[in-house]
Protein backbone atom coordinates (compact mmCIF):
# COMPACT_ATOMS: atom_id res chain seq x y z
CA UNK A 1 0.00 0.00 0.00
CA UNK A 2 2.56 2.53 1.29
CA UNK A 3 4.71 2.00 -2.09
CA UNK A 4 1.79 3.10 -4.47
CA UNK A 5 1.17 6.12 -2.31
CA UNK A 6 4.19 7.29 -2.46
CA UNK A 7 4.42 9.69 -5.43
CA UNK A 8 7.51 10.63 -6.95
CA UNK A 9 8.76 14.19 -6.83
CA UNK A 10 11.28 15.82 -8.67
CA UNK A 11 12.79 18.08 -6.47
CA UNK A 12 13.52 17.82 -1.86
CA UNK A 13 10.90 20.31 -0.21
CA UNK A 14 14.00 22.14 0.83
CA UNK A 15 14.68 22.73 -2.82
CA UNK A 16 11.40 23.70 -3.45
CA UNK A 17 11.05 25.77 -0.48
CA UNK A 18 14.28 27.89 -1.43
CA UNK A 19 12.84 27.87 -5.32
CA UNK A 20 9.83 29.57 -4.16
CA UNK A 21 12.13 31.64 -1.96
CA UNK A 22 13.90 33.02 -4.88
CA UNK A 23 10.78 34.18 -6.95
CA UNK A 24 9.05 35.95 -3.53
CA UNK A 25 12.17 37.86 -3.50
CA UNK A 26 12.33 38.71 -7.17
CA UNK A 27 8.71 39.55 -6.94
CA UNK A 28 9.26 41.91 -4.21
CA UNK A 29 11.78 43.66 -5.56
CA UNK A 30 9.83 44.29 -8.91
CA UNK A 31 7.09 45.14 -7.39
CA UNK A 32 8.93 47.48 -4.87
CA UNK A 33 11.02 48.85 -8.25
CA UNK A 34 7.74 49.54 -10.32
CA UNK A 35 5.93 51.79 -7.11
CA UNK A 36 9.40 53.82 -6.56
CA UNK A 37 11.12 54.52 -9.67
CA UNK A 38 10.74 58.20 -11.19
CA UNK A 39 8.70 57.40 -14.39
CA UNK A 40 6.72 59.29 -16.17
CA UNK A 41 3.88 57.86 -17.93
CA UNK A 42 3.45 60.76 -20.21
CA UNK A 43 6.54 60.59 -21.80
CA UNK A 44 6.17 56.38 -22.11
CA UNK A 45 3.19 57.09 -24.51
CA UNK A 46 4.77 59.87 -25.81
CA UNK A 47 7.65 57.66 -26.88
CA UNK A 48 6.13 56.42 -30.54
CA UNK A 49 5.53 59.78 -31.43
CA UNK A 50 9.23 61.30 -30.42
CA UNK A 51 10.86 57.69 -31.94
CA UNK A 52 9.30 58.43 -35.69
CA UNK A 53 10.23 62.08 -35.29
CA UNK A 54 14.02 60.94 -34.62
CA UNK A 55 13.74 58.20 -37.54
CA UNK A 56 12.20 61.33 -40.09
CA UNK A 57 15.01 63.19 -39.13
CA UNK A 58 17.34 60.77 -39.85
CA UNK A 59 16.44 60.15 -43.18
CA UNK A 60 17.59 60.38 -45.95
CA UNK A 61 21.44 59.79 -44.57
CA UNK A 62 23.99 62.12 -45.25
CA UNK A 63 26.49 59.60 -47.02
CA UNK A 64 28.66 62.74 -48.28
CA UNK A 65 30.17 63.06 -44.81
CA UNK A 66 31.51 59.63 -44.79
CA UNK A 67 34.92 60.67 -46.35
CA UNK A 68 34.75 64.09 -44.39
CA UNK A 69 35.15 62.63 -41.20
CA UNK A 70 33.69 59.20 -40.59
CA UNK A 71 36.28 56.87 -42.40
CA UNK A 72 39.19 58.74 -40.49
CA UNK A 73 37.54 57.98 -37.32
CA UNK A 74 36.01 54.27 -38.10
CA UNK A 75 40.00 54.11 -38.67
CA UNK A 76 41.02 55.53 -35.22
CA UNK A 77 38.20 53.27 -33.49
CA UNK A 78 39.73 50.15 -35.27
CA UNK A 79 43.14 51.53 -34.21
CA UNK A 80 41.72 51.77 -30.54
CA UNK A 81 40.48 48.32 -30.28
CA UNK A 82 43.22 46.17 -32.11
CA UNK A 83 46.16 48.28 -29.93
CA UNK A 84 43.92 48.33 -26.56
CA UNK A 85 43.75 44.41 -27.32
CA UNK A 86 46.97 44.15 -27.82
CA UNK A 87 48.56 46.30 -24.18
CA UNK A 88 45.99 44.14 -22.51
CA UNK A 89 48.73 41.45 -23.26
CA UNK A 90 51.20 42.84 -21.45
CA UNK A 91 48.87 43.10 -18.14
CA UNK A 92 46.62 39.93 -18.64
CA UNK A 93 49.49 37.18 -19.04
CA UNK A 94 51.37 37.94 -16.06
CA UNK A 95 48.22 37.89 -14.33
CA UNK A 96 46.82 34.54 -15.97
CA UNK A 97 50.26 32.97 -15.04
CA UNK A 98 49.78 34.40 -11.39
CA UNK A 99 45.96 33.04 -11.03
CA UNK A 100 47.20 29.58 -13.05
CA UNK A 101 46.73 26.88 -9.67
CA UNK A 102 49.21 24.66 -11.85
CA UNK A 103 51.92 27.21 -12.09
CA UNK A 104 51.69 29.20 -8.90
CA UNK A 105 50.86 27.70 -6.20
CA UNK A 106 50.63 30.17 -3.49
CA UNK A 107 47.65 31.52 -2.09
CA UNK A 108 48.44 35.20 -1.57
CA UNK A 109 49.36 35.66 -5.39
CA UNK A 110 45.97 34.00 -6.22
CA UNK A 111 44.27 36.67 -4.28
CA UNK A 112 46.65 39.23 -5.65
CA UNK A 113 45.88 38.54 -9.19
CA UNK A 114 41.98 37.70 -8.52
CA UNK A 115 41.50 41.65 -7.16
CA UNK A 116 43.11 42.81 -10.31
CA UNK A 117 41.03 40.86 -12.60
CA UNK A 118 37.76 41.35 -10.84
CA UNK A 119 38.56 45.38 -10.51
CA UNK A 120 39.10 45.49 -13.85
CA UNK A 121 36.10 43.70 -14.86
CA UNK A 122 33.91 45.78 -12.51
CA UNK A 123 34.54 49.24 -13.50
CA UNK A 124 33.04 49.76 -17.10
CA UNK A 125 35.11 50.69 -19.93
CA UNK A 126 33.17 54.16 -20.18
CA UNK A 127 34.24 55.27 -16.43
CA UNK A 128 37.92 53.85 -17.22
CA UNK A 129 37.34 55.95 -20.32
CA UNK A 130 36.54 58.94 -17.74
CA UNK A 131 39.35 58.58 -15.70
CA UNK A 132 42.02 57.79 -18.83
CA UNK A 133 40.78 61.29 -20.28
CA UNK A 134 41.10 63.31 -17.15
CA UNK A 135 44.56 61.80 -16.80
CA UNK A 136 46.01 61.73 -20.28
CA UNK A 137 43.43 64.84 -21.66
CA UNK A 138 40.73 63.77 -24.42
CA UNK A 139 42.21 61.62 -27.32
CA UNK A 140 43.32 58.85 -28.69
CA UNK A 141 45.34 57.63 -26.04
CA UNK A 142 42.71 57.65 -23.20
CA UNK A 143 40.53 55.14 -25.39
CA UNK A 144 43.38 52.73 -25.99
CA UNK A 145 44.17 52.60 -22.09
CA UNK A 146 40.25 51.95 -21.24
CA UNK A 147 40.01 49.11 -23.63
CA UNK A 148 43.26 47.60 -22.26
CA UNK A 149 42.30 48.10 -18.63
CA UNK A 150 38.47 46.76 -19.62
CA UNK A 151 39.93 44.02 -20.87
CA UNK A 152 42.75 42.74 -18.56
CA UNK A 153 39.69 40.49 -16.28
CA UNK A 154 38.29 38.81 -18.90
CA UNK A 155 41.53 37.99 -20.85
CA UNK A 156 43.40 37.21 -17.65
CA UNK A 157 40.66 35.26 -16.17
CA UNK A 158 39.76 32.97 -19.21
CA UNK A 159 43.31 32.45 -19.97
CA UNK A 160 43.84 31.64 -16.32
CA UNK A 161 41.15 29.02 -16.67
CA UNK A 162 42.71 27.72 -20.21
CA UNK A 163 46.09 27.29 -18.80
CA UNK A 164 44.61 25.46 -15.50
CA UNK A 165 42.97 22.94 -18.38
CA UNK A 166 46.70 22.23 -19.84
CA UNK A 167 47.71 18.13 -19.83
CA UNK A 168 50.40 17.87 -17.53
CA UNK A 169 52.26 14.75 -19.06
CA UNK A 170 54.39 16.80 -21.29
CA UNK A 171 55.64 19.39 -18.72
CA UNK A 172 56.44 16.25 -16.81
CA UNK A 173 58.29 14.59 -18.99
CA UNK A 174 59.92 18.49 -19.79
CA UNK A 175 60.54 19.26 -16.07
CA UNK A 176 62.30 15.40 -16.21
CA UNK A 177 64.75 16.77 -19.04
CA UNK A 178 66.11 19.36 -16.46
CA UNK A 179 64.35 21.83 -18.88
CA UNK A 180 64.44 25.44 -17.13
CA UNK A 181 60.94 27.48 -15.95
CA UNK A 182 61.42 29.23 -18.98
CA UNK A 183 60.79 26.48 -21.07
CA UNK A 184 59.17 24.35 -19.45
CA UNK A 185 56.91 27.51 -19.88
CA UNK A 186 57.16 28.51 -24.08
CA UNK A 187 57.19 24.81 -24.53
CA UNK A 188 55.05 22.90 -22.65
CA UNK A 189 52.44 25.05 -21.51
CA UNK A 190 52.54 27.86 -24.81
CA UNK A 191 51.76 25.12 -27.64
CA UNK A 192 48.70 23.85 -25.63
CA UNK A 193 47.22 26.85 -24.90
CA UNK A 194 47.71 28.55 -28.29
CA UNK A 195 44.63 27.64 -29.77
CA UNK A 196 42.69 29.10 -26.40
CA UNK A 197 44.65 32.23 -26.20
CA UNK A 198 43.91 33.09 -30.02
CA UNK A 199 40.55 32.83 -29.59
CA UNK A 200 39.91 34.71 -26.29
CA UNK A 201 42.20 37.31 -27.82
CA UNK A 202 39.97 37.54 -31.08
CA UNK A 203 36.41 37.38 -29.09
CA UNK A 204 37.92 40.26 -26.44
CA UNK A 205 38.79 42.33 -29.96
CA UNK A 206 35.03 41.50 -31.32
CA UNK A 207 33.84 43.24 -27.60
CA UNK A 208 36.37 45.30 -28.17
CA UNK A 209 35.37 46.86 -31.70
CA UNK A 210 32.37 47.27 -30.07
CA UNK A 211 32.83 49.26 -26.83
CA UNK A 212 35.77 51.96 -28.52
CA UNK A 213 32.64 52.38 -30.80
CA UNK A 214 31.29 54.80 -27.16
CA UNK A 215 34.49 55.61 -25.86
CA UNK A 216 33.93 59.46 -27.76
CA UNK A 217 31.16 60.07 -26.36
CA UNK A 218 33.29 60.67 -22.98
CA UNK A 219 35.99 62.30 -25.01
CA UNK A 220 38.41 59.06 -25.74
CA UNK A 221 38.35 59.08 -29.88
CA UNK A 222 37.02 57.00 -32.70
CA UNK A 223 33.41 57.27 -34.36
CA UNK A 224 32.01 58.24 -30.38
CA UNK A 225 33.23 61.88 -30.86
CA UNK A 226 31.45 62.09 -34.20
CA UNK A 227 28.51 60.83 -33.06
CA UNK A 228 28.51 62.77 -29.70
CA UNK A 229 29.41 66.33 -32.21
CA UNK A 230 26.32 65.80 -34.79
CA UNK A 231 24.03 64.85 -31.66
CA UNK A 232 24.79 68.32 -29.87
CA UNK A 233 24.46 69.99 -33.21
CA UNK A 234 20.60 67.89 -33.73
CA UNK A 235 22.65 66.86 -36.98
CA UNK A 236 20.70 63.59 -37.17
CA UNK A 237 21.26 62.41 -40.54
CA UNK A 238 24.57 62.76 -39.95
CA UNK A 239 24.18 60.61 -36.57
CA UNK A 240 22.41 57.69 -39.26
CA UNK A 241 25.18 57.72 -40.89
CA UNK A 242 28.00 56.87 -37.81
CA UNK A 243 25.55 54.63 -36.40
CA UNK A 244 25.22 52.79 -39.79
CA UNK A 245 29.25 52.91 -39.80
CA UNK A 246 29.38 51.35 -36.39
CA UNK A 247 26.98 48.83 -37.71
CA UNK A 248 28.33 47.75 -41.00
CA UNK A 249 32.50 47.62 -38.93
CA UNK A 250 31.14 45.19 -35.97
CA UNK A 251 29.08 42.72 -38.32
CA UNK A 252 32.45 42.52 -40.20
CA UNK A 253 34.15 41.99 -37.12
CA UNK A 254 31.82 39.44 -36.11
CA UNK A 255 31.99 37.48 -39.51
CA UNK A 256 35.53 37.47 -39.43
CA UNK A 257 36.37 36.40 -35.79
CA UNK A 258 33.68 33.73 -36.33
CA UNK A 259 35.80 32.39 -39.34
CA UNK A 260 39.23 33.20 -38.03
CA UNK A 261 37.77 30.58 -35.26
CA UNK A 262 36.15 28.14 -37.07
CA UNK A 263 39.81 27.51 -38.67
CA UNK A 264 41.62 27.76 -35.61
CA UNK A 265 39.35 25.06 -33.23
CA UNK B 1 78.09 5.18 -26.63
CA UNK B 2 78.93 7.54 -29.49
CA UNK B 3 75.78 7.45 -31.23
CA UNK B 4 74.03 8.54 -28.03
CA UNK B 5 75.28 12.37 -27.89
CA UNK B 6 76.37 12.87 -31.48
CA UNK B 7 76.00 16.65 -32.61
CA UNK B 8 75.90 16.48 -36.13
CA UNK B 9 72.23 14.86 -36.62
CA UNK B 10 70.61 16.12 -33.52
CA UNK B 11 67.21 17.43 -34.50
CA UNK B 12 65.29 20.42 -33.08
CA UNK B 13 62.06 18.53 -31.23
CA UNK B 14 59.97 21.72 -31.47
CA UNK B 15 58.96 22.61 -34.77
CA UNK B 16 58.97 26.23 -35.76
CA UNK B 17 55.36 27.11 -36.45
CA UNK B 18 55.39 29.75 -39.44
CA UNK B 19 51.76 30.67 -38.97
CA UNK B 20 52.09 32.14 -35.74
CA UNK B 21 55.90 33.62 -36.44
CA UNK B 22 53.99 35.28 -39.51
CA UNK B 23 51.04 36.15 -36.84
CA UNK B 24 54.14 37.95 -34.61
CA UNK B 25 55.72 39.82 -37.36
CA UNK B 26 52.45 41.28 -38.57
CA UNK B 27 51.74 42.39 -34.57
CA UNK B 28 54.72 44.47 -34.29
CA UNK B 29 54.33 45.86 -37.29
CA UNK B 30 50.60 47.21 -37.48
CA UNK B 31 52.04 48.20 -33.33
CA UNK B 32 54.65 50.77 -35.26
CA UNK B 33 52.25 51.56 -37.68
CA UNK B 34 49.30 52.07 -35.15
CA UNK B 35 51.36 54.45 -33.20
CA UNK B 36 52.81 57.08 -35.81
CA UNK B 37 48.97 56.52 -37.08
CA UNK B 38 47.36 58.08 -33.98
CA UNK B 39 50.14 60.63 -33.24
CA UNK B 40 51.20 58.06 -29.80
CA UNK B 41 54.14 59.56 -27.97
CA UNK B 42 56.13 59.04 -24.93
CA UNK B 43 56.01 62.65 -23.68
CA UNK B 44 52.57 62.85 -24.28
CA UNK B 45 52.25 59.55 -22.03
CA UNK B 46 54.73 60.44 -19.24
CA UNK B 47 53.18 64.28 -19.26
CA UNK B 48 49.89 62.37 -18.18
CA UNK B 49 51.55 60.10 -15.30
CA UNK B 50 52.08 63.25 -13.63
CA UNK B 51 48.47 64.46 -13.81
CA UNK B 52 47.38 60.76 -12.41
CA UNK B 53 49.76 60.85 -9.17
CA UNK B 54 48.11 64.39 -8.91
CA UNK B 55 44.54 62.64 -9.50
CA UNK B 56 45.29 59.66 -6.98
CA UNK B 57 46.09 62.00 -4.69
CA UNK B 58 42.80 64.07 -4.69
CA UNK B 59 40.70 61.23 -4.75
CA UNK B 60 42.59 59.24 -1.24
CA UNK B 61 40.35 60.01 1.23
CA UNK B 62 37.43 59.25 -0.35
CA UNK B 63 34.20 61.48 0.57
CA UNK B 64 30.71 60.64 1.53
CA UNK B 65 29.60 63.34 2.81
CA UNK B 66 27.29 63.66 0.17
CA UNK B 67 25.45 60.15 1.04
CA UNK B 68 22.09 61.20 0.36
CA UNK B 69 22.95 61.76 -3.19
CA UNK B 70 24.96 58.80 -3.27
CA UNK B 71 22.27 56.58 -2.22
CA UNK B 72 19.34 57.71 -4.27
CA UNK B 73 21.51 56.82 -7.62
CA UNK B 74 22.36 53.65 -5.84
CA UNK B 75 18.58 52.70 -5.12
CA UNK B 76 17.93 54.47 -8.62
CA UNK B 77 20.17 52.05 -10.53
CA UNK B 78 19.28 48.88 -8.97
CA UNK B 79 15.48 49.78 -9.43
CA UNK B 80 16.56 50.34 -13.65
CA UNK B 81 18.30 46.51 -13.29
CA UNK B 82 15.80 44.93 -11.78
CA UNK B 83 12.78 46.14 -13.89
CA UNK B 84 14.81 45.80 -16.63
CA UNK B 85 16.47 42.53 -15.58
CA UNK B 86 12.62 40.65 -15.03
CA UNK B 87 10.65 42.44 -18.38
CA UNK B 88 13.95 41.31 -20.20
CA UNK B 89 14.16 37.72 -18.76
CA UNK B 90 10.61 37.36 -19.40
CA UNK B 91 10.06 38.66 -22.98
CA UNK B 92 13.56 36.32 -23.94
CA UNK B 93 11.86 33.28 -22.40
CA UNK B 94 9.25 33.60 -25.34
CA UNK B 95 11.37 35.08 -27.95
CA UNK B 96 14.42 32.28 -27.26
CA UNK B 97 11.55 29.37 -27.77
CA UNK B 98 10.09 31.46 -31.22
CA UNK B 99 13.75 31.62 -32.52
CA UNK B 100 14.62 28.14 -31.70
CA UNK B 101 14.78 26.72 -35.04
CA UNK B 102 13.75 22.88 -33.90
CA UNK B 103 10.73 23.95 -32.41
CA UNK B 104 9.41 26.83 -34.69
CA UNK B 105 9.02 26.96 -38.63
CA UNK B 106 11.26 28.96 -40.85
CA UNK B 107 9.18 31.95 -41.45
CA UNK B 108 8.56 31.99 -37.58
CA UNK B 109 12.36 31.86 -36.39
CA UNK B 110 14.45 33.66 -38.97
CA UNK B 111 12.57 37.02 -38.13
CA UNK B 112 13.08 36.48 -34.21
CA UNK B 113 16.31 35.91 -34.95
CA UNK B 114 16.74 38.97 -37.28
CA UNK B 115 15.45 41.03 -33.75
CA UNK B 116 17.76 39.43 -31.63
CA UNK B 117 20.95 39.67 -33.34
CA UNK B 118 19.71 43.78 -34.04
CA UNK B 119 18.97 43.75 -30.03
CA UNK B 120 22.67 42.55 -29.84
CA UNK B 121 24.69 44.85 -32.49
CA UNK B 122 24.74 47.84 -31.01
CA UNK B 123 26.65 48.83 -27.93
CA UNK B 124 24.27 50.07 -24.59
CA UNK B 125 25.14 53.09 -25.05
CA UNK B 126 24.31 53.78 -27.87
CA UNK B 127 20.56 52.51 -27.44
CA UNK B 128 20.48 54.55 -24.58
CA UNK B 129 20.93 58.04 -26.57
CA UNK B 130 18.56 56.64 -28.75
CA UNK B 131 16.06 56.18 -26.01
CA UNK B 132 17.05 59.30 -23.59
CA UNK B 133 15.88 61.44 -27.02
CA UNK B 134 12.51 59.48 -27.44
CA UNK B 135 11.74 59.17 -24.21
CA UNK B 136 13.54 61.83 -22.09
CA UNK B 137 15.98 61.76 -19.61
CA UNK B 138 15.49 59.42 -16.20
CA UNK B 139 15.01 55.97 -15.26
CA UNK B 140 12.83 54.94 -18.12
CA UNK B 141 15.21 55.40 -20.63
CA UNK B 142 17.56 53.20 -18.95
CA UNK B 143 15.11 50.67 -18.35
CA UNK B 144 14.08 50.20 -22.02
CA UNK B 145 17.71 50.36 -23.21
CA UNK B 146 18.80 47.25 -20.46
CA UNK B 147 15.61 45.21 -21.82
CA UNK B 148 16.88 45.41 -25.30
CA UNK B 149 20.64 44.42 -23.93
CA UNK B 150 19.07 41.55 -22.09
CA UNK B 151 16.73 40.30 -24.82
CA UNK B 152 19.78 40.36 -26.67
CA UNK B 153 21.92 38.00 -24.57
CA UNK B 154 19.69 35.80 -22.98
CA UNK B 155 17.51 35.27 -25.86
CA UNK B 156 20.38 34.07 -28.04
CA UNK B 157 21.60 32.18 -25.73
CA UNK B 158 18.44 30.10 -24.53
CA UNK B 159 17.21 29.70 -28.36
CA UNK B 160 20.91 28.03 -28.49
CA UNK B 161 20.44 25.79 -25.82
CA UNK B 162 16.62 24.94 -26.96
CA UNK B 163 18.44 23.62 -30.62
CA UNK B 164 20.83 21.39 -28.43
CA UNK B 165 17.96 19.68 -26.29
CA UNK B 166 17.50 15.67 -26.80
CA UNK B 167 14.08 15.63 -29.12
CA UNK B 168 12.94 11.92 -27.46
CA UNK B 169 11.47 13.27 -24.44
CA UNK B 170 9.24 16.08 -26.71
CA UNK B 171 8.37 12.77 -29.38
CA UNK B 172 7.47 10.76 -25.53
CA UNK B 173 5.05 13.68 -24.16
CA UNK B 174 3.68 14.24 -27.88
CA UNK B 175 2.70 10.55 -28.15
CA UNK B 176 0.29 10.94 -24.63
CA UNK B 177 -1.52 13.12 -26.80
CA UNK B 178 -0.37 16.53 -25.16
CA UNK B 179 -0.33 19.69 -26.78
CA UNK B 180 1.77 22.89 -27.90
CA UNK B 181 1.85 24.06 -24.27
CA UNK B 182 2.08 20.95 -22.46
CA UNK B 183 4.88 19.70 -24.86
CA UNK B 184 6.79 23.09 -24.26
CA UNK B 185 6.28 23.12 -19.89
CA UNK B 186 6.83 18.92 -19.63
CA UNK B 187 9.71 18.15 -22.73
CA UNK B 188 11.18 21.45 -23.14
CA UNK B 189 11.84 23.73 -20.22
CA UNK B 190 13.26 20.91 -18.02
CA UNK B 191 16.04 19.93 -19.96
CA UNK B 192 16.92 23.72 -20.25
CA UNK B 193 15.73 25.69 -17.68
CA UNK B 194 18.43 25.75 -15.55
CA UNK B 195 20.66 26.86 -17.98
CA UNK B 196 18.18 29.47 -18.88
CA UNK B 197 18.83 30.70 -14.84
CA UNK B 198 22.09 30.76 -15.76
CA UNK B 199 22.00 32.87 -18.53
CA UNK B 200 19.50 35.57 -16.37
CA UNK B 201 21.42 35.68 -13.31
CA UNK B 202 24.65 36.30 -15.14
CA UNK B 203 22.82 39.44 -17.23
CA UNK B 204 21.01 40.37 -13.95
CA UNK B 205 24.75 40.65 -12.74
CA UNK B 206 25.47 42.57 -16.41
CA UNK B 207 22.64 44.63 -15.90
CA UNK B 208 23.93 45.52 -12.67
CA UNK B 209 26.72 46.91 -13.92
CA UNK B 210 25.65 48.71 -17.17
CA UNK B 211 22.55 50.29 -14.84
CA UNK B 212 25.45 52.19 -13.23
CA UNK B 213 26.73 53.55 -16.63
CA UNK B 214 23.68 54.39 -18.86
CA UNK B 215 23.56 57.77 -16.47
CA UNK B 216 26.51 58.62 -18.62
CA UNK B 217 24.36 59.50 -20.98
CA UNK B 218 21.58 60.96 -18.91
CA UNK B 219 19.53 57.51 -18.84
CA UNK B 220 19.18 57.82 -14.72
CA UNK B 221 20.95 55.88 -11.92
CA UNK B 222 24.75 56.38 -10.22
CA UNK B 223 26.08 56.70 -13.86
CA UNK B 224 24.79 60.77 -13.51
CA UNK B 225 25.92 61.40 -10.47
CA UNK B 226 29.59 59.92 -11.75
CA UNK B 227 29.38 61.70 -14.83
CA UNK B 228 28.91 64.94 -13.13
CA UNK B 229 31.01 64.39 -9.98
CA UNK B 230 33.56 63.74 -12.76
CA UNK B 231 32.88 67.33 -14.66
CA UNK B 232 33.03 69.26 -11.77
CA UNK B 233 36.76 67.95 -10.38
CA UNK B 234 35.22 66.00 -7.45
CA UNK B 235 37.69 63.47 -7.52
CA UNK B 236 37.18 62.21 -3.67
CA UNK B 237 33.66 62.08 -4.76
CA UNK B 238 34.06 59.86 -7.75
CA UNK B 239 36.27 57.55 -5.92
CA UNK B 240 33.45 57.40 -3.20
CA UNK B 241 31.45 56.24 -5.95
CA UNK B 242 33.30 53.71 -7.37
CA UNK B 243 33.84 52.02 -4.73
CA UNK B 244 29.97 51.76 -3.82
CA UNK B 245 29.92 50.77 -7.76
CA UNK B 246 32.51 48.27 -7.10
CA UNK B 247 30.77 46.91 -3.85
CA UNK B 248 27.32 46.35 -5.19
CA UNK B 249 28.95 44.45 -7.95
CA UNK B 250 30.32 42.21 -5.61
CA UNK B 251 27.86 41.70 -3.85
CA UNK B 252 24.96 41.08 -6.91
CA UNK B 253 27.64 38.43 -7.62
CA UNK B 254 27.50 36.90 -4.46
CA UNK B 255 24.01 36.76 -4.55
CA UNK B 256 23.90 35.06 -8.13
CA UNK B 257 26.38 32.86 -7.18
CA UNK B 258 23.50 31.91 -4.50
CA UNK B 259 20.57 31.81 -6.98
CA UNK B 260 22.70 29.57 -9.17
CA UNK B 261 23.28 27.00 -6.28
CA UNK B 262 19.92 26.56 -5.14
CA UNK B 263 18.38 26.24 -9.14
CA UNK B 264 21.20 23.72 -9.96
Amino acid sequence: MNTIDHHWQRFTLKQKLSRYAVYLVLIIAFVQSIKSVEVIPEFLLDAPEQMADMFARMWPIDFAYYPVAVHDAMIETLNIATLGTLITLIFAIPLALMNASNIVSSAWCHWISRFFLVSSRSVNSLVWALLFVSIFGPGVIAGVLAIAFRSIGFVGKLLGEAIEEVNMGSIEALKATGASWLSILLKGYWPQVLPAFFSIVLFRWDINVRESAVLGLVGAGGIGVVLDDSMNLFQWDRVALSLLAIFAVVIVAEIVVVNIRKRLI
Amino acid sequence: MAGINSPQNRENPFKQNWFVTATWLIVICYVVYSFQAMGLSWERFSDGLGHASNLLGRMVPPNFSRWSLLLSGLIESLEIAIISSIFGIFLSLFLGLFAARNLMPTWVSTPVRMLIALCRTFHPVIIAILFVKSVGFGALAGILTLIVASVGFIAKLFAEAIEEISLKQVEAIRATGAGFTSIILFSVMPQVFSRFIGFSTYQLDSNLRNSTMVGIVGAGGLGGTLFSAFQRFDYDFVAAILIVIIALIMFGEFLSNIVRRIFR
